[in-house]
């Protein structure tokens, strides 16, 4: 006995389908967690300042002006991509070149930049010297330098908490950003 | 002639019964891998690129700053500004956003809160600077400059 078998019309379900898809694509964003992630010194209030000597030998300049150009260490500087291995011999100096740092513990990068200098020419230094100090690490640590990062954003894994003290045992990340100068606004 | 008969009796449909199928999978992928918008920018953002990201692991611990360009420049000028949540805030205002977004978690965790700086690349370090003074003041100091993923240089 032939039995009609009840069929639900499927035809409009791709444009069910794409009508969805589109409201998901207007209203939804990809999220963006990633960054260059620094810490703040303590409020300024909380240590008053006090005439901390730090050698000249033991600091790595570098200077942004309003119009983005730079100092390094005193010197003008247009190409800044020998600028990491720079800093890297800076960090790992421990008193051999008697111009440079006396070991990692003492060692600044010091950043001054001014009112006008754009926020992508500080990014731009700020990684090159970020990556300097997470290649250090990445190589104490015995592991590349995506993977030292990726176990640096999760401490809360033992194995990633293993790595980044081994990688940052003796060398602090020291960078100071110092409060800009107010030539161009 | 007969000959050419026979070759247009191809079949041209194109099969479509898979086609929602695909777009339910492409559905799928939006759906799991975005998250819905919360604040409408009022700010140009054109983030800066870098190669030393590091990710931020819990997003309930994250409050964001956006800082840029109006993006109605006839309303509020051209002068960059901070948006917080859906509303322009001053400098001065920081130290009260911050408590306020501190009070939103518990309070074991409050010191762990991490500003997120979406900043305009072309936004000037002056404001930018003024914002860290009063985070360093409402005692908020980890802090990660929003930027992305530069693939050229690694």
């Amino acid at each position: 006995m032939a039995r009609s078998t009840p069929e639900i019309p499927n035809a409009s379900m791709a444009d069910i389908a794409f009508l969805l898809l589109t409201f998901f694509l207007v209203t939804t964003t990809i999220p963006n967690n990633k960054g260059l992630s620094i810490a703040l010194p303590p409020p300024p209030e909380a240590n008053p300042p006090e005439d901390v000597k730090i050698q000249e030998r033991n600091m790595f300049k570098i200077q942004i002006n309003s119009s983005d150009a730079l100092l390094i260490e005193g010197e003008p500087r247009e190409d800044i991509r020998t600028l990491k291995d720079e800093i890297k011999a800076f960090i790992l100096n421990n008193g051999k070149d008697p111009s440079s740092s006396d070991n990692p513990e003492k060692a600044i990068v010091s950043f001054k930049t001014d009112r006008g200098t754009s926020h992508k020419r500080f990014i731009e230094l700020l990684d090159i010297v970020q990556a300097a100090y997470y290649d250090i690490y990445a190589e104490q640590a015995g592991v590349s330098n995506a993977e030292f990062r990726a176990a640096a954003s999760d401490l809360s894994i033992p194995s990633n908490k293993a790595i980044y003290e081994k990688g940052r045992a003796g060398i602090p990340l020291n960078i100071s950003i110092a409060d800009p100068t107010k030539v161009g606004n | 002639m007969a000959k050419f008969k026979k070759k247009t009796n191809v079949k041209q449909d194109i099969p479509t019964s898979s086609m929602p199928d695909v777009v339910f999978m492409l559905l799928f992928f939006f759906m799991v891998t975005t998250e819905m918008r919360k604040t409408s920018l009022e700010v140009k953002q054109q983030i800066p690129k870098a190669t030393q990201l590091r990710k931020l692991m819990r997003k309930s611990l994250v409050a964001n700053l956006y800082v840029g360009e109006p993006t109605k420049v006839q309303q509020y000028g051209k002068e960059p500004k901070i948006q917080a949540d859906d509303l322009f805030i001053d400098t001065k205002d920081i130290i009260r956003w911050v408590n306020e977004q501190k009070a939103k978690l518990d309070e074991v965790e409050r010191d762990q809160i991490t500003v997120s700086l979406k900043v305009d690349k072309d936004a000037k370090r002056g404001l930018i600077a003024d914002i860290e003074t009063e985070l360093r003041k409402a005692n908020a100091r980890k802090l990660l400059y929003s930027t992305l993923e530069d693939n050229d240089q690694n």
